[in-house]
């Protein structure tokens, strides 16, 4: 009897160490006394009852963004009192079908009636930042490409752009790649906003115009496709210039394709602009005045919605929108017809760069003849062993780039698309940020949506336009 | 004031370089690659960024960090700026002026706190938090402290440079063994 105890005894003083050591190397969960390991917790992102939160973050939720009067907050206050058993917190998404991605709201409902508001974010997040950091400056547009996906090219400008100033080559680039990315920049605006026609025509139930929105979008990404190889993330914009000239004949193809664009356009203002049904939609519906916008750090459509003319292609003009002519669309009440009217409207003005670009379109090269940025080319390497080492090298090792740090930031079809490096001499950088204007435009959500009903929330978020790959990144 | 700030300057030990270093509200200012930067003392953080917002700076373009853990030595700051593990970096946007600033703050790793913008720009909300939850740089006075990107259960800021990149193990919902 003592034996088997003591054979017992054995083993189990040698066996049970390895799970108590195991859970003393485990985190401790918590607040949670008993937590499924599976489990997702997340519940300090959630939002909480109003006497849980202090009244400054109340107030955000609740949409209040300059600060209030002592009548305003008064009023607020006694809207709480004893309401407790009236207003409910409901959960919107993540995998809500109008929630452009993995965007979870959670609400405050008063009836019908949206109270406050609290986006939560972060379902997409893979870490892009830090992954830029490990990929060297050759391969970074690979990288940045897949953030904003319906408005790749911009994301690929932006880093190249940053890049070229760290590297001092902003001068020297060569007319036709600055146009040709200007082009190509323009051509993919339209395309964003035809997408984003699609999306807030389905959000609405109109599944016309979401057929309508994205016939118009195929028709450019097939261009695309001709002139990249990719319907998306085209990894077509590259540090030094553009991956290849534009395809033979792409003149005549982009006068069809805006011909063709034109008058898709005119059968989407007879469907939409002028319809009664949209009207009672969208106008009156999510209002943010010029004010709150600016304090929300809003830009992009929303921000020229709500009255402020604000384009950076105009106000701080990058490539060669200086040498182009176009006008800067501005609305005036900051709803979600305008928001709605203002890329309508840019839609046609790309339309109109994109014709200056056909007709003065410079010769030359396509990207800068610098050997430390730019690979030989291809048939170059079958006839000289230099080039090949050289390719080999510039793909294999990438390029050094001065130490120094830079802000550039382009006019998005979302708003300011920023990029910030650093860079500590090597051939990766050192620090990758991305000011993603979906991310910061998120914000403006429990403004846009105080008041308001759930069925308009619908209709808000998407004329919000955010793009989770970007606000996630 | 002005005044007072450049007397303040001339009063500087002549060890550096330009015995009357550009300042503005009181930071040095310096040009990196043809863009303006202002480095504030953490303590004056504030003061200086009332002083650019009745300037006109009206709009916070963004609000970033880096962590120098492994670039110590090599950043470019001006004589008198003490180099600290982070750095805040602001950028902010005069709409009228069309005019644009950045601000370089130095962040110590032990303290590694700074006053929060929300009261000034209420758009550093998510920003801030995004910065907290990659730096772990703490914000005070911001409504609601929280990761943003990460889950809640988080351990680590992974944007730091000793937070290696694989290093978390990945548990998937139906692998065997302990977590």
């Amino acid at each position: 009897m003592s034996a088997t105890h003591d054979t017992d005894a054995s083993p189990d003083s040698e066996l049970p160490d390895e799970p108590v050591v195991s859970d003393d190397d485990r985190p401790a969960p918590r607040d949670v006394t008993v937590m499924d390991p599976y489990a997702t917790f997340e519940g300090d992102q959630e939002m909480r009852p109003r006497d849980e939160i202090s009244a400054t973050e109340l107030l955000r939720q609740s949409g209040a963004v300059l600060r209030l009067s002592e009548a305003d907050a008064a009023r607020l206050a006694a809207e709480t009192a004893g309401t407790d058993d009236e207003t409910m917190i409901i959960n919107m998404g993540p995998q809500h079908p109008s929630t452009h991605g993995v965007l979870r709201l959670m609400l405050e409902l008063q009836g019908e009636t949206v109270l406050r508001t609290k986006p939560i974010v972060g379902y997409l997040h893979t870490g892009m930042e830090k992954t830029g950091e490990e990929l060297t400056f050759m391969q970074g547009t690979t990288n940045t490409t897949r953030m904003d996906y319906l408005s790749p090219l911009f994301n690929e400008t932006v880093f190249a752009l940053t890049v070229e100033r760290l590297l001092g080559i902003t001068e020297e680039m060569p007319p036709r790649a600055t146009w040709i990315r200007m082009l190509m920049c323009e051509l993919n605006r339209m395309s964003s906003h035809l997408t984003f026609f699609a999306t807030n025509g389905m959000d609405i139930a109109s599944t016309t115009s979401m057929i309508f929105g994205l016939r118009a979008r195929e028709a450019l990404l097939r261009f695309f496709e001709e002139a990249s190889g990719l319907r998306m993330n085209h990894n077509y914009i590259r540090v030094g210039g553009v991956a290849a000239d534009l395809p033979d004949g792409w003149q005549e193809t982009l006068t069809t394709l805006l011909a063709d664009l034109e008058l898709q356009l005119e059968d989407h203002d007879e469907l939409f602009s002028g319809q009664p049904i949209w009207h009672g939609r969208s106008q009156g519906v999510g209002v943010i005045g010029a004010e709150e916008a600016v304090a929300l750090s809003a830009t992009g459509p929303i921000l020229r919605a709500s009255g402020v003319p604000w384009d950076l292609r105009r106000d701080e003009p990058y490539l060669a929108y200086d040498q182009v002519d176009f006008d800067v669309i501005v609305g005036t009440h900051g709803d979600t017809f305008d928001r709605y009217a203002v890329r309508m409207n840019e839609i046609r003005e790309s339309m109109k760069i994109v014709r200056q670009c056909i007709e003065s379109m410079p010769t030359g090269d396509w990207r800068i003849q610098d050997k430390k940025v730019t690979p030989p080319p291809r048939a170059r390497i079958d006839e000289s062993m230099e080039a090949l080492i050289h390719h080999f090298k510039i793909f294999t090792e990438g390029f050094r780039v001065p130490e120094g740090e830079a802000y550039v930031a382009i006019e998005s079809p979302r708003g300011e698309l920023g990029c910030y490096l650093v860079s500590d001499g090597s051939a990766k950088p050192y620090r990758m940020h991305i000011r993603g204007p979906s991310f910061v435009n998120i914000q403006t959500l429990p403004h846009l949506m105080r008041g308001g009903l759930v069925a308009d929330a619908v209709a808000v978020i998407s004329s919000v336009d955010p793009v989770m790959g970007e606000v996630d990144r | 004031m002005t005044a007072e700030q450049v007397a303040d300057g001339d009063d500087a030990p002549a060890v550096a370089p330009d015995p009357d270093p550009e300042r503005r509200h009181g930071a040095l200012v310096t040009s990196s690659l043809g863009q303006v930067v202002l480095h504030p003392e953490r303590a004056s953080y504030l003061e200086v960024i009332d002083g650019l917002q009745a300037e006109g700076f009206n709009l916070c373009s963004d609000v970033t960090a880096a962590d120098y853990l492994t670039f110590a030595g090599g950043r470019l700051l001006p004589p008198g700026v003490v180099a600290e593990r982070f750095e805040l970096v602001v950028n902010l946007t005069a709409l009228r002026q069309r005019a644009r600033v950045r601000l370089r703050v130095q962040v110590p790793e032990d303290d590694a706190t700074m006053p929060s913008l929300f009261s000034r720009y209420p758009g550093t909300e998510a920003m801030e938090r995004e910065v907290f939850d990659m730096f772990g740089i703490t914000f005070d006075d911001h409504p609601d402290l929280t990761r943003i990107l990460l889950p809640e259960d988080w351990e680590g800021h992974p944007l730091r440079k000793d937070d290696g990149v694989g290093r978390i193990p990945v548990q998937f919902k139906d692998a065997p063994g302990a977590r």
